[in-house]
């Protein structure tokens, strides 16, 4: 099978990162040509500063081999855990999400997001914790390990009140299960919890729910124990849900999820998002209005124009073609990702390159997905697009490391195709 | 676990199925929001981004029937503004507030205005002045939203000489908006609110026109030209009156500012309306762009009741005026002829049941006819007149000559005239029993259950001054004339009534006082007693000339102007004026 034992690292995966960043960087660029200035119009240029830095962060990280990353798995997920728990000290706002902590703060520089970079580190752990498993689960419990350590960084990002990069870790966490040879049933049953804990806004949802669970767990026969434990958790999640949403979601993520299922139910507010960006992607057409010209942009009816709904100014300005060149260059590099981690030498590398594709995926997801109501709003930036130093160079990190898998792994000539 | 390569090869299958679909989705999703409802958003964009600022449309011009202008359109400026929200709105005023007089009651009405129509420019002044126009253009970067442009402004160059039938313009109210014959109509649009203005709004309001200026999402204006083009504004074709300028001028100047009643003056054989005024008058131009709250108070408390038009609205009892509806209609019925004689000679009163009724003149006027009668006015011959003919004869004369009806004036607001439809009015006025024949002397006179407005009275004798038909009048040129007759006399009967009209502005007659050298006039005199005041009579005139091809009827009513040898002055200096005559004596100032 291993025609060639000495592979080179997958160029078009990093020509297709290439594009996707200088396209990014048009749109920010756009997204600062507004008819009333505003400090977004110089924002393009720091952003090429960080794609530089991001440039060299993937060179530098692809000279590290697998067995480094491995090795280095543990001390960087420690201290990961440790920044992030620093930031109930030093952590800040900004922008949109000023309320929350999210920003590592010192001495009043605010030096990054960490959460960004602890996707990498918890891929890594992750991938090293799963890889060491020698036989799929039996039990859920079996599971404690790789569920601690996704588990510990949700909930301080959490504490810090950044929602949206949680679901992003979930959606890893499932995705590295899932390529780890988790039997489906294992996943539904582990994910049953969730599944509860939001389809307790109708009680006939959650009632269907509940009872094609208590048939999936007499078909799966899980020990006794571990059945009736799933069975209590999802009934404790059906209870705790209008609890969780009355007390502990503040009240714009009430309104984001309420908006999310019926924009219009408040236009001039949380619903004007939503409802702008339609607007602005709607009224491109085909071809857009042009870049730079899209009037919904120019004229600041776009939120976020430069983060969180830039994907927003592609599709107002570049139009249906415009959105399919980028969904597409996006489609490619997880193609090649995928082929990566197929292709990868060993279990750790295959679950850290699917784990990394896994985190962008869900990115490319929920924030596409937001600008058209398709997903509710959480803030999660878009990978290459969005404007944001930190989240640039973790992308590129991860770009270098996939990079570095696809140099080790097995060559072209293999017959596994994707 | 399993990393077997058949196992990691089945699960990127898995994976990239999964990756295809959600691409599909996305895409799918996609192009229904941009191809397939592209209209509906690019739209919604276009809205989003384009405020709809109304460009007025000059109204039609008000020409009198020589081309001179009644009404014209003069440049002003509006100031108004766009805000996204109410309450920005009114933040954005209480600052402009610091800069211009605008109080705080002018602030609560624009932000209900605002509340009509958000996405309009919100009207903050109708009509601004250059200086404050000035002060805001020095400030207009700190008021983004602001609006400031030309709009044209209705004048009256002849202002308070015209105000009896021109009528003014101010902003559509919320009460106007909602009925029915202001469908179309938008907030903040200029309307005509009185006499011709209102009368004719249809033709005089033209197509308003409408600018795109572009803003953001604050709503701030950020391009005022060329996003969209403009739709022009189309002006409404001029309005051709048959008001004769220089004979209403002249008409106002009679009654100066002391003088207080009405005068109209009609062409008989159309009905076209020469001149119109109503004393005191006001000046409309104050009205334009809202009235001052001081004028509007003074106009409303004035006693003389300067809104009241004293033409079409006033109502007064016509006196010895009506005493030719009485014999006209004898006349045309064979009752009497113009050479009977009443078998009660005129000795200054008659003894009627238990009541002594009064002539106007004392001494008396000895036995005579119609004809003398009606020249001298003999109250006498009249009472027995009427007793002749009967109350409910009399009363079903009156009605068919016209004296219950509107004369169809094209001014809103007419009144109709107060008179009994028929003597069944009096019992249930009075009761069955309450009254006698008596009121027939009365009636017969042209007091008692009658009032008439100035504009009936001239109608009525516009019949007198042609062929017994009355024309209906009318101060906008109409193609065809509308007549309609109220009686049918023989011409030696016509020709006869307008002899003793004649004799009435002859030495010897009521009006002798108004004689105009070279014109031979025929009028009627009266001075009614009335409610108001019972030692002075309204003082009434109402003629026509030259008596034997009539070119104009003029009737002029003075309240409490005394005899009626007052108005008869006034109302001979028009017709000679029109007719190019010169009276003998000048007419009084003041009476």
């Amino acid at each position: 099978m291993r025609a060639e034992r000495k592979a080179i690292p997958d160029f078009p995966l990093a020509a297709i990162a290439l594009l996707l960043s200088v396209y990014g960087i048009l749109m920010v660029y756009s997204a600062g040509q507004t008819d009333a200035p505003t400090v977004v119009a110089r924002l393009y240029r720091s952003q090429i500063i960080w794609l530089g830095v991001s440039l060299v962060g993937a060179f530098a990280i692809s000279r590290a081999s697998v067995r480094f990353l491995e090795w280095a798995a543990w001390p960087a997920y420690l201290g990961t855990v440790a920044i992030l728990a620093s930031l109930f000290v030093l952590g800040s706002g900004a922008g949109d999400a000023a309320s929350s902590k999210s920003w590592l703060t010192i001495g009043g520089h605010r030096i990054g997001q960490p959460s960004e970079l602890a996707k990498i580190t918890v891929v890594l752990m992750l991938a090293r914790v799963l890889a060491g498993v020698r036989e799929p689960p039996k039990l859920l419990v079996e599971l404690w390990r790789p569920a601690l350590v996704v588990g510990v960084p949700i909930v301080l990002i959490l504490a810090a009140g950044d929602l949206g990069s949680s679901i992003v870790f979930v959606g890893i966490f499932f995705a590295m299960l899932f390529w780890a040879g988790v039997p489906w049933l294992t996943l539904v049953l582990l994910a049953s919890p969730i599944v509860s804990l939001i389809g307790a806004s109708s009680t006939w949802v959650w009632g269907a729910w509940f009872f094609l669970l208590i048939l999936l767990v007499w078909r799966y026969r899980p020990y006794l124990i571990e059945g009736i434990g799933v069975v209590l958790a999802n009934v404790f999640m059906g209870i705790i849900a209008p609890i969780i949403w009355d007390h502990k979601l503040k009240a714009y993520q009430r309104q984001r999820l309420l908006v999310f299922l019926d924009p219009s139910s408040d236009p001039r507010a949380s619903g004007y998002h939503v409802i702008q960006s339609q607007v602005a992607i709607g009224s491109g057409g085909w071809l857009g209005k042009g870049f730079t010209m899209g009037s919904q942009k120019r004229l600041a009816f776009l939120p976020a124009q430069h983060t969180d709904f830039i994907f927003s100014v592609v599709g107002e300005e570049l139009g249906f073609i415009g959105v399919t060149l980028a969904l597409s260059l996006f489609l490619v590099l997880f193609l090649r990702s995928v082929r990566i981690a197929t292709r990868a030498n060993d279990s750790f590398s295959s679950l850290v390159a699917f784990g990394l594709a896994a985190s962008w995926f869900v990115h490319v997801g929920e924030n596409v997905g937001m600008t058209l109501n398709l997903m509710p709003i959480t803030g999660i930036p878009l990978p290459f697009f969005s404007y944001g130093g930190s989240f640039m160079l973790a992308s590129w990190l991860a770009v270098g490391i996939l990079l570095r898998i696809s140099s080790e792994g097995r060559g072209r000539a293999d017959t596994l195709a994707i | 676990m399993s990393f077997h390569p058949n196992e990691v090869a089945r699960r990127a299958r898995v994976a990239t199925g999964g990756l295809v679909v959600a691409f599909v989705v996305l895409l799918g999703a996609f192009f229904r929001t941009q191809v397939l409802q592209n209209s509906q958003y690019a739209l919604q964009s276009e809205t989003n981004r384009l405020r709809e600022v109304p460009l007025p449309a000059p109204r039609g011009i008000i020409y009198d029937r020589n081309g001179k202008v009644i009404a014209e359109n003069v440049p002003g400026y509006s100031v108004s503004v766009l805000a996204p929200t109410a309450d920005s709105l009114r933040a954005m005023l209480r600052r402009l507030g610091e800069t211009i007089p605008l109080s705080p009651g002018q602030i609560e009405l624009s932000v209900r205005r605002y509340g009509r129509a958000p996405n309009r420019p919100t009207a903050i002044l109708a009509d601004a002045s250059f200086d404050i126009v000035s002060v805001l253009e020095e400030h207009r970067v700190e008021f983004p939203g602001l609006i400031i442009q030309s709009a044209p402004k209705r004048h009256y160059p002849d202002a308070a000489a015209v105000a009896a039938f021109v009528g003014y313009t101010g902003e559509i109210t919320e009460a106007e908006l909602s009925s029915r014959g202001y469908r179309g109509y938008k907030a903040g649009q200029q309307v005509g609110k009185g006499g011709l203005e209102k009368e004719y709004e249809d033709k005089l309001r033209g197509k308003e026109g409408t600018r795109f200026v572009e803003v953001d999402a604050r709503g701030r204006v950020v391009r005022e030209a060329g996003a969209r083009e403009d739709l022009l504004p189309e002006g409404a074709p001029p309005l051709y009156t048959n008001i004769d300028m220089d004979l209403q001028r002249f008409t106002v100047s009679l009654f100066g500012d002391t003088l207080q009643g009405g005068a109209i003056a009609i062409d008989p054989e159309t009905g076209a309306v020469l001149a119109m005024h109503s004393a005191p008058t006001f000046d409309p131009n104050r009205f334009i762009g809202g009235i001052p709250a001081d004028y509007w108070r003074e106009l409303n408390t004035d006693p003389r009741k300067p809104l009241y038009n004293k033409v079409i609205q006033g109502r007064y009892p016509p006196g010895s005026t009506w005493k030719l509806a009485t014999a006209t209609w004898a006349l045309e019925n064979g009752i009497v002829t113009l050479d009977d004689v009443m078998p009660t000679p005129c000795t200054g009163g008659y003894q009627f049941g238990n009541r002594y009724f009064h002539d106007w003149d004392p001494r008396g006027h000895g036995s005579i006819s119609l004809a003398k009668a009606i020249e001298v006015s003999c109250d006498v011959y009249f009472y027995q007149l009427g007793i002749k003919i009967g109350i409910t004869r009399l009363v079903a004369g009156g009605v068919a000559l016209g004296f219950r009806d509107r004369t169809g004036i094209d001014l809103p607001n007419e009144s109709a005239p107060l008179f009994p439809y028929s003597d069944d009015y009096y019992n249930k006025r009075f009761g069955p029993r309450g009254w006698n024949s008596s009121v027939v002397l009365n009636l017969a006179i042209g007091q008692g259950e009658n009032s008439q407005t100035v504009a009936s009275m001239a109608r009525f004798y516009t019949a007198l001054a042609t062929d017994g038909q009355a024309a209906r009048p009318s101060i906008v040129r109409r193609t065809e004339p509308q007549r309609t007759r109220i009686f049918q006399l023989t011409d030696a009967q016509m020709a006869g009534l307008r002899r003793a009209l004649t004799g009435v502005v002859s030495v010897g007659g009521t009006a002798a006082a108004s004689k105009v050298e070279g014109l031979v006039i025929a009028g009627k005199t009266g001075s009614a007693q009335n409610t108001e005041d019972a030692t002075k009579t309204h003082s009434w005139f109402v003629g026509f000339a030259p008596a034997d091809h009539p070119k104009i009827v003029v009737a002029v009513l003075l309240e409490l102007g005394g005899h009626g040898g007052h108005a008869a002055r006034l109302a001979s200096a028009i017709m000679a004026r029109y007719l190019k005559a010169t009276p003998v004596s000048l007419p009084p100032t003041a009476g």
